[in-house]
C-alpha cells in the first residue's frame, strides 16, 4: 500500500520533466520524422502526398535527362566528411588530451579545481564568438601568419582558412575540454600504485602506458570519445565558420535544405539519418563500457 | 632528518631476511631504493656484484609484493602473473607453462581468471606472490603484504611464505612492523629505527641479545632496571648485584618477563620483591612486583593445573632471572 503510494507520488514528481522531454524532444522528432515521409512544398514546407523521395535522396540521386539511379556522391563526400573529420577530432582531441588530463590529475589535490576551472573556462563563452576568435588566429592576415611571415618562415601566408584543416583546429579547441574532462575523471580514479607494479614487473613506460594505464581508463576514453565525436559529427557553427561554404558538413547540408534548398524532406531523412548513425555510435560505447559476462557473473 | 642514514646490510642468497621497524622508521624506503622506485642521495645498491643503484625498475631482477597488492584489474583478460613473463619476451608456451606452476606453487589454480574484486584477500595476496614469483627474480621484495589479512589466515600465510621462499630459493626482503611475524619466518632480522639500522641478527639474536634499549623494548616485553656498572660488576640502585659487565658508570638492565622464576625471598642471591598483583591470563600469569629499589618488574609464569602460579599479593618474594637472561645496555 505504502509503497503504491510511493510509487504515484514518484510519478507525480517527475511528471514535469516528463512532459517537457515528450513535448519539447520526442514530439519534435515525430515531427522531423513525419516530415522525411512527405512530399517538398514549393517555397519549403511539406505537403501530402506521402513520399519516400526524401530518403531516396539521402543517399542516391535520379538523372534528370534518363532516369537512371545512381549514389549521390556529393552527399556522399558529406557524410564522408563529416565522420572523417570528427573521427580525426577525437584522435586529435585524445592525444592532446591525455597528457592534459594526466597533468591535472598529477597536481596537488589542492590546485587540482583550478586546473579544472582553466580548462572549463571556454564554456563561459558564446561558441560563435569563440569561433570567430580561432578565425582571427588562422586566417590569412591572422596571427598565425603574421608571426611565421614576420619570423621569415614563409614568404606568402598559409591558406588554412576554408578548408578542412580549419574546421578540424576549430573542432579541436570546442571539444577538447569534453575529451579531458572524463580522461581526468579516470585518471583520478586509476590507483597509481599500480604503475609501480608494471615497472616493477619489467615494463619500460610505453608499455606500462599501453598494458596497464589505458586499459584502466578505458571508460573514461570510451566516455570522451563519444562526448567529442557525436556533436562534432552534428557541428554546424565551426565548419560554417571555418570552413566557409564548401568544405560542408553534414550539420550545414541539413540546415541548407530547411533553408536555400527548400527540401525539408531531404532535410528531414537526413536528420534523421544523423540520429541513426549518432544512436549507432552510443550503442557501439554501450558494448563497450558494459563489462563482459564474468566467471564471477 | 632523512629517510635512510648511513646504512650497509649485506643479505645472503637464498635468505629470508626481514627488515623490522615502527611505521616511519625508513624500511619500506630501503625496500623501495631496492626496487628502483626511489634512488638514494649517496651509496650504491649491488646485485649479485653488480651495481644497480641507477637502473630503473623495470631493469632490476627485482619483484615486488606490494602492501596493496596492485592487482591488474584483467580489463584485456590476460592474467596478472602472466604479466612481468610477457615483458621479458618470453615465449608464450613458456609463460603459460610457468603461470600454470605459479598458481599451483600458491595453491590458486581452480581461481586463474577470477577478478580481483572477486578474490578474498588471501587469494589476492596468493595471487600477487605468483606475480612477482613468476619472472624468478633474483630477489623478492615484500612490503608488509600481510598486514590486511586477519589474524589467522597471517599465520597460514606466515608459514605458506616460509614453505614458498624454502621451495624457489629466491631472497626474500620482508618488510614488517610485526615482530612475531618477523621472528618467526625469518633467517635474520634488520631492526630499523629513524633511518638507521640498528641491530642485524638472527631473530634468537635479536630477542637474545638486544644491541640497544630500543631493539629491546620494540621486540617482546622486557624490564627495564636503571643501573650501575662498575669493578666488573652491575649493581641495581638497591646494591644487589645483577650481572657482571666490563662497563662502567649508569648502564640499563633488561631482563624479559619470562626468564624470570619466583623463589623463596630467603635463597641466597636473589632479588627481594613485593607482589603487588597478578593477572592470569590462561597459558601463564603475569605478576606485577617492586623491587627494593622501588622499580617496578613484570613476570610471567607458566600456568600449572589446580595451582595458583602467584602467592598472595604483598608477599616478600625472592626473584631469580634464568642464566643469560639479564643483559647489560649502555645508556
Amino acid at each position: 500500500m505504502r509503497r503504491r503510494s510511493r510509487a504515484r507520488a514518484g510519478w507525480l514528481l517527475s511528471a514535469p520533466a516528463l512532459l517537457v522531454l515528450l513535448v519539447g524532444a520526442v514530439g519534435p522528432l515525430l515531427v522531423v520524422l513525419l516530415y522525411s515521409f512527405l512530399t517538398r512544398g514549393d517555397y519549403g514546407g511539406v505537403r501530402l502526398p506521402f513520399s519516400l523521395e526524401g530518403w531516396f535522396r539521402v543517399f542516391l540521386r535520379r538523372d534528370i535527362f534518363d532516369g537512371t539511379v545512381s549514389l549521390n556522391t556529393d552527399h556522399l563526400s558529406i557524410f564522408w566528411r563529416s565522420i572523417w573529420l570528427s573521427l580525426t577530432t577525437t584522435l586529435v582531441t585524445f592525444v592532446l588530451g591525455l597528457p592534459t588530463a594526466w597533468f591535472i590529475a598529477t597536481r596537488p589535490e589542492r590546485s587540482r579545481p583550478l586546473w579544472l576551472f582553466l580548462i572549463t573556462i571556454p564554456f563561459w563563452t558564446n561558441l560563435l564568438i569563440r569561433t570567430f576568435a580561432i578565425l582571427e588566429v588562422i586566417r590569412n592576415e591572422g596571427l598565425i601568419n603574421t608571426v611565421l611571415m614576420r619570423l621569415g618562415l614563409i614568404s606568402a601566408p598559409i591558406q588554412i582558412l576554408f578548408t578542412d584543416w580549419a574546421t578540424l583546429i576549430g573542432m579541436t579547441y570546442v571539444y577538447l575540454p569534453f575529451m579531458v574532462l572524463p580522461l581526468y575523471a579516470a585518471i583520478d580514479r586509476f590507483d597509481r600504485r599500480l604503475l609501480e607494479a608494471g615497472y616493477d614487473l619489467y615494463a619500460d613506460r610505453w608499455r606500462v602506458l599501453r598494458r596497464v594505464i589505458l586499459p584502466l581508463i578505458r571508460p573514461g576514453i570510451v566516455a570522451g570519445c563519444i562526448l567529442v565525436f557525436i556533436p562534432a559529427l552534428g557541428a554546424y557553427v565551426t565548419p560554417r565558420v571555418l570552413g566557409g561554404g564548401t568544405n560542408m558538413m553534414i550539420g550545414n547540408f541539413i540546415e541548407l535544405q530547411f533553408g536555400q534548398g527548400r527540401n525539408w524532406p531531404l532535410g528531414s531523412a537526413l536528420a534523421v539519418t544523423l540520429l541513426i548513425a549518432v544512436m549507432g555510435a552510443l550503442l557501439l560505447y554501450l558494448r563497450a563500457t558494459t563489462p563482459k559476462g564474468g566467471h564471477d557473473g | 632528518m632523512r629517510a635512510l642514514d648511513g646504512v650497509t646490510l649485506a643479505i645472503g642468497r637464498g635468505e629470508f631476511f626481514t627488515l623490522l621497524g615502527p611505521s616511519g622508521c625508513g624500511k619500506t624506503t630501503l625496500l623501495r631504493c631496492i626496487a628502483g622506485f626511489e634512488t638514494p642521495d649517496s651509496g650504491r645498491i649491488l646485485l649479485d656484484g653488480r651495481d644497480i643503484t641507477q637502473d630503473p625498475p623495470h631493469r632490476r631482477r627485482v619483484n615486488t609484493v606490494f602492501q596493496s597488492y596492485a592487482l591488474f584489474p584483467p580489463s584485456d583478460r590476460r592474467p596478472d602473473i602472466a604479466f612481468g613473463l610477457e615483458m621479458l619476451g618470453r615465449p608464450r608456451a613458456e609463460v603459460q607453462e610457468r603461470v600454470a606452476r605459479m598458481l599451483a606453487l600458491v595453491q590458486l589454480e581452480a581461481l586463474a581468471d577470477r577478478r580481483p574484486e572477486a578474490l578474498s584477500g588471501g587469494q589476492q595476496q596468493r595471487v600477487a606472490l605468483a606475480r612477482a614469483l613468476a619472472p624468478q627474480p633474483a630477489v623478492l621484495l615484500l612490503d608488509e603484504p600481510l598486514s590486511a589479512l586477519d589474524r589467522k589466515l597471517r599465520r597460514e600465510m606466515q608459514s605458506e611464505l616460509k614453505r614458498l621462499q624454502t621451495e624457489t630459493g629466491i631472497t626474500f626482503v620482508f618488510v614488517t612492523h610485526d615482530q612475531e611475524e618477523a621472528l618467526a619466518m625469518s633467517d635474520r632480522v634488520g631492526v630499523m629505527a629513524e633511518g638507521r639500522l640498528l641491530q642485524v641478527g638472527t631473530p634468537r639474536d635479536i630477542y637474545d641479545r638486544p644491541a640497544t634499549r630500543f631493539v629491546a623494548d620494540f621486540i617482546g616485553e622486557t624490564n627495564f632496571l636503571p643501573a650501575m656498572a662498575g669493578d666488573g660488576l652491575v649493581r641495581l640502585r638497591s646494591g644487589e648485584v645483577v650481572a657482571a659487565s666490563p662497563l662502567a658508570g649508569p648502564v640499563t638492565v633488561a631482563i624479559r618477563p619470562e626468564q624470570i622464576r619466583l623463589v623463596p625471598a630467603e635463597e641466597e642471591g636473589v632479588l627481594a620483591a613485593t607482589l603487588e598483583g597478578a593477572t592470569y591470563l590462561g597459558t601463564d600469569s603475569l605478576l606485577r612486583l617492586r623491587l627494593r629499589d622501588g622499580s617496578s618488574v613484570i613476570a610471567r609464569l607458566p600456568s600449572v593445573p589446580g595451582t595458583d602460579a602467584a602467592p598472595p599479593p604483598g608477599s616478600l618474594v625472592g626473584l631469580r632471572p634464568v642464566p643469560g637472561a639479564v643483559q647489560v645496555l649502555a645508556e
